[in-house]
């Protein structure tokens, strides 16, 4: 599951910067650099950049990845940052609320009553209002 | 006549029974029958960016449902595609991390088996045979309108996990569904760039800023209406469009409209059957102009 190999991969940027000009959160707000990030990861590690929240802010949307050059999976790799600082307790709080509600509830909307309801009227078939096989995969109970 | 089990994933029943109910509409002029299961849950993405197994645990759960069930999944929720897929093509390519899923599945009486087919529902619309049926079923042409289109990510996206589907720098599946219900569409800057929800709950003002954006280049390339294929880009584009408009000043109402919504007008649905009355912004003008 770790993605070392990802990881290491960043030895192959060669600077050119595709990444960031590719970038559309880079756009709207510059503190988030991806070109920045695996800079910081090649020359330090990854220790520091666990306790900055910058990290958080990649959507995922995978374009720097499809158009590295050298094919880098910058996604990949800030994927795994997130989910090592999530391991040592460095997250926004939005994230843990996210993560509890599916853990508990099967959905990140879980549906009531008045949910079906309305589905009802509409002609679309009701679903389940609880949900517990998280529960049951995590050994919640 | 084409069966799919329907993943719905967590948004569209809640928040995009527009979406919901306007492709069961199309789906059924077209022959293509769902099959709705109450054991799919959330498909496990919200969930990667804090713990990846986790994640791909609740993934390969829904999997292994569908392997039950021995048919395939049917998407509209792009998110859900491209990690449903994720999951899938990790599990068949990394032995050990199957096990370790399995091991966990075992738990409740399920493992993962065998692939299961993942498909989002316009890519089964461009398929040949269907690209033809939609043009049987044609009553009006949308040709007094134009849109533009907003692909999004994961309908696309990673070309490592989904194949090369289409050209990622000029997709063209949506266009060419458009085409055939002669709606006109309209290219605009930025075409290409992310809706901005998943990072909604991390930081509001950067997320609303890119949908800002792309709201702003579609008004400045002048269409009536934005088209989407997954329910978080219309939270992004329709459920926030009043607060962008506040904040980045954009000049006026831009209706944000699933796929099969069109497609459903030009098959001769009313608005109301296509659940046009949830459209936060409304639709009203264009829909005025369509009826005449």
């Amino acid at each position: 599951m770790e993605r070392v190999k990802d990881i290491n991969s960043i030895t192959y940027c060669y600077s050119c910067k595709t990444c960031v000009s590719s970038c559309p959160v880079s756009y709207i707000n510059p503190k988030f650099n991806p070109f920045g990030i695996v800079k910081r990861l090649a020359f330090w590690g990854s220790e520091r950049l666990l306790k900055d929240p910058v990290i958080w802010l990649c959507t995922g949307c995978y374009i720097c990845q499809e158009r590295c050059p050298q094919g880098i999976k910058l996604v990949e790799i800030f994927t795994e940052l997130k989910n090592r600082a999530y391991e040592k307790g460095y997250f926004p709080n939005s994230i843990k609320d996210q993560r509890d509600i599916i853990l508990n509830k099967g959905r990140i909307y879980p549906l009531d009553d008045f949910d079906n309801k309305k589905r009802k009227k509409m002609g679309l078939p009701e679903l389940p209002t609880e949900i517990d096989i998280t529960k049951r995969l995590f050994s919640l109970e | 006549m084409e069966r799919y089990l329907l993943f719905l994933g967590c948004t569209i029943p809640a928040r995009a029974r527009n979406y919901e109910i306007s492709t069961r509409k199309v789906a059924e002029r077209l022959g293509i029958e769902f099959v709705d299961t109450e054991e799919f849950i959330c498909c496990g993405f919200p969930l990667r960016d804090s713990d990846r197994f986790k994640a791909y645990l609740i993934g390969a759960y829904n999997l292994s449902v569908a392997n039950n069930r021995g048919l395939n999944i049917c998407t509209l929720c792009s998110s859900c595609t491209s990690f449903l897929s994720e999951v899938q093509y990790d599990l068949l390519n990394d032995p050990e991390l199957r096990e370790r899923i399995n091991i966990e599945l075992s738990k409740i009486g399920l493992k993962f088996e065998s692939p299961t087919e993942i498909r989002h529902f316009v890519r089964i619309l461009n398929e040949d045979s269907y690209i033809r049926r939609i043009k049987e079923n044609i009553k009006e042409g949308l040709d007094s309108i134009s849109v533009s289109i907003h692909y999004g990510c994961h309908y696309l996206r990673p070309s490592h996990i989904f194949g090369k589907l289409e050209d990622l720098e000029s997709p063209n599946t949506i266009h060419r569904i458009l085409s055939c219900i002669d709606c006109k569409v309209l290219d605009y800057e930025g075409e290409k760039d992310c809706c901005g929800g998943p990072i909604l709950p991390v930081d509001e003002k950067t997320a609303l800023g890119l949908s800002g954006n792309k709201l702003m280049n579609i008004e400045h390339a002048g269409a009536d209406a934005m088209v989407v294929v997954c329910p978080f880009c219309a939270v992004m584009f329709d459920g926030n469009q009043k607060a962008i408009r506040q904040e980045y000043g954009l000049k006026r109402d831009i209706p944000v409209l699933f796929l099969p919504q069109l497609i459903g007008l030009s098959f001769g649905f009313l608005p109301k059957e296509l659940g046009f009355n949830l459209n936060v912004i409304k639709a009203k003008e264009l829909l005025s102009r369509l009826s005449k």
